[in-house]
């Protein structure tokens, strides 16, 4: 029981979180750029939207392939949520991300297929981050698994600051904002049309926005498992600080360019290699 | 209690490859190939049940073999005068060095030395079973397709004497050796079937005669020599002091407060098998093995020769864990794991990129081997299962696809689903086998970065997480080039009945491994950890074995449900987008000048970043420069008496 | 179903002097913001549920005009934007031009000008977003009835 409650509420309320945050982002963003902006629920118009129409693609299984990779990662998201191996929810989660580069170059179309590369380099980029946030976890409070981290009697991020930093910096491309979004080219900047999602229309691609929405939640839930412990205040405290990282990423979105992948791949493995190079040294030795 | 299967297994395929000698008749000569491999297989079966029948329990053979003894000695004086004669041939006598020294060395121990003490010749284990199952299958599999493929290749390259003869004699002599290799406990037997194996792997390089073989050839085999010589003096040094060669002592010595002799023999025999895997600075042996027809590098790579030094490394685990050859090993795994796996990502010719990640997987059991806990020898086990079946099942399909569509390059392969369905299906099973979830490779994963953090080896730690990364960087873009949509014509599919029955069989094995995997390490490997550690421990907890299980299952009812429910919901087709001016097919555009240009889609490979002539040379003198400090270390260290 | 609250845009140039671009441009920037009304530029006809075309349709651009209407899924309405795009404009007798966009694909909306002020564009996409909801329902309508006549 203590599993199957989070797992639904996962299930059930992370599109909507999502949607609502993503609702905020481009509120705020308008706001940051002297705009009005959208309602806030503009995303679950635009969602709706996109069910209504016309299903029409380039390549039929590419239907099936976005479908499975909206379920795997929800499945993905499930199992975090209900408290099992951490680093075994990160691995799946890698394999899940290659069902939607499949998606994207079935197509045979240009745009789509660099996208589809660039959104590797990005799963490049970030994964060794995130595995080694996975592995501060297991140091700090000697398990992977969601539960007992939860239950630890000091915050990990008391131990673990550096793989904090480390794990932010590639939320980011996670989160698909400027200056790392080279993959999709999100929203207002446009490059590459639309990346990785140039052949996705309709069904499909509301099919992609609700993934990203579940897997927004999956990461904030892990940035979350930084602050939570024993005492019931510290996921107040997860929620402003998840809160505040948002704002932060809305923040860098709005005021920086684009970067090249190349950029892109070497920054974020030099702050990972740096910040959470350092803190496991640092946690191995006092150890 | 008495193997028969045992001197058979060994024995027979010699026997075969004499027949494979003498008989000059294609056909009468592939109808024995095929007889003499299903007989293999079927053998390797019988071993293993009538081993179980006896409950799987250790068991020991051959005390007294005294005429054996002088046999084996005879044998590797042979090999050494073929060495000789052939160095000295190609003009490179100072190759012939390396073999005349061991050998020497080897044959003054066994007349002038002491007396040894008496042992067991050979060790039945869970190990070695596993082992003879791998080369049994795998090895006899690899003959099958070899039949069909070495038909087409000398059809084709006509520029190649045929000497099929030659080299179906020499497939079963390598299959024969590893056989002893795997089985013998013997020190000095281990040296003869390891040698054997050298020179064997020198012979298939070298088949075509061609320069640049003839200079690949030599290099695989100086490296292997060189591997030979360390193994001699870590086993002279050893019976000398110790008065006995068994395998066994010598690893139960190891394990906590060791003689100096032990250390150093067992620093010296894990070098040996660096060599052996093609681990930097050691790599480019393997890497050269490629001029070599397909079947021969399917054998080199996935389950013999490199599996010969990871099974060494497998055995000597438990005296290196936590000392400093165990850091050693780990440090050079875990380095050619990751620059082996950044250099795949510049390759664009298939079988280089199959190439490299051997060596990067290799590089992974090998630092899994130097860690050398139960939980990471549980990972080397299954990451050298599965990396055994996908990578015969990749060689042999990239060799069959290289006949239909006379290339190799992945960037050929656009499309290849449409084009060669069958082929490009199979290729689909071995890729996602190296790396995507449901199979073993991914657990494996798991299991080490778990064990690393444990043993507190954090440049291990690195070393996973970041070339977890780049690899399935490299593996996902090929996929991603086989499923891309094209509209180029199909190619026909020429590929030979019987290579078709082994790619299929591979496939099969390689998904029924993936959902019995679960059950393989409860049954099979766990067992194997209790012996080699005598200590009971469950590496992945029921907890978690249930989540697999499940995951499996939802990992191959995932997309089939998915499909099924697409296939019913009505879609209207239309062009990929290219700025409006498709000229309707998606695979060419109208150009500027008012000209239809064909559309053109390659992968990324950073040629500039990490290509081999890049990163090479300098990952090359990094890994020398480690090995050559620690083993000073280890040797200063043991013989000064101090214990590190 | 309320689908009239996020219309999607995709702006094609034919051949404008750019001056209704630059209006274009602007009202979907900060001072007239169309995004408050749910709009959203996107490059991509795939997405797009309104084609927004400036300037007049010359030899070279008409089988692309065709090509990106065919690519965006149904329903979808079009917008021609300044003189140019409604007839042609003042390059209607030139030897390329072969009129407005409804030379090549059906035209919903036109919205004149040259160019074509903010408040107009804005004010016609206010009327195809309304010609959008429109093509839905009668859509819906359209399947409800070929449903309710194969039960009876």
């Amino acid at each position: 029981m203590n599993q199957l409650i989070p797992m639904m509420c996962y299930l059930l309320l992370a599109p909507l979180c999502g949607a609502i945050m993503e609702g905020f982002d481009r509120k705020i963003s308008a706001r940051m750029q002297r705009r009005v902006g959208p309602p806030i629920l503009q995303p679950i118009y635009d969602v709706i939207k996109l069910w209504k129409k016309q299903v029409i693609v380039v390549e039929k299984s590419q239907n099936f392939l976005l479908l499975s990779y909206l379920l795997l990662t929800v499945m993905t998201g499930c199992m975090f949520f209900a408290g099992t191996d951490l680093l075994m929810v990160l691995f799946v989660l890698s394999t899940s991300a290659v069902f939607l580069y499949f998606s994207a170059v079935i197509s045979g179309s240009p745009m789509s297929t660099m996208g589809a590369l660039r959104e590797l380099v990005q799963d490049m980029a970030y994964e060794p981050a995130v595995l080694l946030a996975a592995v501060g976890f297991y140091l700090t409070t000697g398990t992977f698994d969601v539960h007992g981290i939860m239950n630890s009697d000091v915050s990990a991020i008391v131990k673990m600051p550096g793989f904090f930093i480390a794990f932010v910096f590639v939320l980011t491309i996670k989160m698909r904002k400027s200056p790392f979004d080279s993959a999709q080219s999100h929203h207002p900047h446009q490059e590459l049309v639309k990346g990785i999602t140039t052949e996705m229309g309709a069904k499909n691609l509301a099919f992609f926005q609700i993934t990203e929405w579940y897997e927004i939640i999956l990461m904030l839930g892990v940035e979350a498992l930084f602050i939570v412990n024993k005492n019931p205040w510290s996921w107040l405290a997860a929620v402003i600080v998840i809160l505040l990282t948002y704002f932060l990423e809305i923040l860098i979105d709005n005021t920086s360019a684009r970067m090249k992948w190349q950029d892109m791949l070497k920054l974020s493995w030099i702050v990972t290699l740096l910040a959470g190079g350092v803190n496991l040294m640092a946690l191995m030795l006092i150890r | 209690m008495d193997m028969w299967e045992i001197p058979f297994l060994i024995c027979f395929p010699l026997v075969v490859s004499v027949l494979m000698f003498c008989i000059r008749i294609n056909k009468i000569r592939n109808a024995v190939a095929y007889v003499s491999a299903v007989i293999i297989m079927l053998m390797t079966g019988v071993l293993t049940v009538h081993w179980g029948m006896n409950g799987f329990a250790p068991a020991e053979f051959y005390v007294e073999t005294e005429l054996v003894d002088h046999f084996i000695l005879g044998a590797e004086i042979l090999l050494m005068l073929v060495v000789t004669f052939l160095s000295f041939k190609y003009n490179r006598p100072w190759v012939s060095l390396l073999s005349i020294v061991p050998t020497a060395v080897i044959a003054w121990l066994e007349l002038e030395g002491p007396e040894l003490d008496a042992i067991s010749h050979i060790k039945v284990d869970h190990l070695s079973i596993l082992m003879c199952i791998i080369i049994g299958i795998i090895g006899s599999l690899i003959v099958i397709y070899a039949v069909g493929y070495m038909h087409g290749y000398q059809h084709y390259h006509t520029e190649i004497p045929d000497r099929r003869y030659y080299f179906f004699m020499i497939l079963f002599i390598f299959l024969g050796a590893m056989f002893g290799f795997v089985l013998s406990d013997s020190l000095l037997w281990i040296d003869l079937f390891w040698e054997t194996t050298s020179v064997c792997s020198f012979l298939l390089i070298g088949y075509t005669q061609q320069e640049e073989a003839i200079h690949n050839s030599f290099r695989a085999l100086w490296m292997n020599l060189l591997g030979g010589c360390a193994l001699c003096v870590g086993i002279v040094y050893f019976a000398l002091d110790q008065g006995t060669a068994s395998l066994s002592v010598l690893v139960e010595q190891g394990t906590g407060q060791a003689p100096a002799s032990v250390q150093v023999a067992i620093a010296l025999i894990a070098f040996a098998a660096l060599t052996k895997a093609a681990q930097l600075p050691f790599s480019k042996w393997l890497l050269g093995a490629m001029v070599a027809p397909t079947p021969s590098s399917a054998l080199l790579h996935s389950a013999t020769m490199v599996k010969a030094g990871i099974y060494v490394l497998f055995r000597l685990a438990p005296a290196m864990s936590g000392n400093m050859t165990g850091t050693m090993i780990s440090f050079i795994g875990g380095f050619t794991f990751l620059s082996a796996s950044i250099m795949a990502i510049a390759q664009s010719d298939g079988k280089k990129v199959l190439a490299m990640s051997t060596i990067s997987n290799l590089g992974l059991m090998v630092a899994c081997a130097g860690v050398g806990r139960p939980e990471t020898i549980w990972a080397g086990c299954f990451l050298m299962i599965f990396h055994a079946v996908s990578k015969s099942l990749l060689f042999q399909d990239i060799g069959a696809t290289e006949n239909s569509l006379h290339s190799r390059d992945v960037e050929e392969m656009h499309g290849l689903l449409y084009r060669l369905p069958v082929l490009a299906l199979f290729m689909f099973i071995g890729i996602c086998g190296m790396f995507l979830a449901p199979f073993g490779m991914l657990i494996s994963k798991w299991a080490a970065l778990k064990a690393s953090v444990d043993e507190n080896n954090i440049i291990l730690v690195f070393f996973i997480c970041f070339g977890s990364a780049t690899t399935s960087f490299y593996w996902t873009k090929w996929l991603g080039k086989l499923i891309a949509h094209t509209n180029r014509p199909p190619v026909r599919d020429i590929t030979k009945k019987n290579e078709m029955i082994s790619l299929s069989i591979h496939a099969v094995l390689m998904l029924a491994l993936c959902i019995l995997f679960p059950f393989l390490s409860s049954v099979y490997v766990e067992p194997l950890l209790m012996e080699m550690f005598s200590e009971s421990n469950q590496v992945i907890s029921n907890n978690v074995l249930y989540i697999l299980i499940i995951l499996i299952c939802f990992f191959f009812a995932v997309p089939f449900l998915a499909y099924i429910y697409e296939k019913n919901v009505k879609t209207n087709k239309k062009l990929s987008y290219m700025n409006g001016i498709n000229t309707g097919k998606n695979d060419a555009f109208m150009g500027s000048m008012g000209a239809e240009k064909e559309l053109v889609l390659a992968n990324l490979y950073f040629k500039d970043i990490c290509g081999q002539r890049k990163l090479m040379n300098p990952s090359i003198a990094i890994t020398t420069a480690v090995i050559i400090i620690m083993m000073c270390m280890i040797i200063a260290s043991a013989l000064g008496g101090g214990m590190i | 179903m309320n689908i009239k609250r996020s219309p999607w845009l995709l702006h094609y140039d034919g051949s404008s002097c750019n001056g209704c671009d630059i209006e274009v441009l602007a009202s979907l920037t900060p001072v007239y913001d169309a995004e408050r009304l749910g709009v959203e530029n996107t490059g991509d006809p795939m997405q797009a549920d309104i084609l927004l075309i400036t300037g007049g349709i010359n030899t070279q651009n008409a089988p692309v005009v065709k090509q990106l209407y065919d690519q965006m899924p149904r329903p979808k309405v079009v917008v021609a934007v300044g003189i140019c795009a409604c007839t042609g404009g003042v390059f209607k007798e030139t030897y390329n031009i072969l009129g407005g966009a409804d030379k090549v694909i059906p035209v919903d909306i036109y919205v004149p000008g040259c160019a074509a002020r903010p408040q107009s564009i804005i004010d016609g996409i206010i009327q195809a977003r309304e010609l959008f909801q429109q093509r839905s329902d009668e859509h819906d309508a359209l399947m409800r009835s070929q449903k309710g006549a194969a039960n009876v």
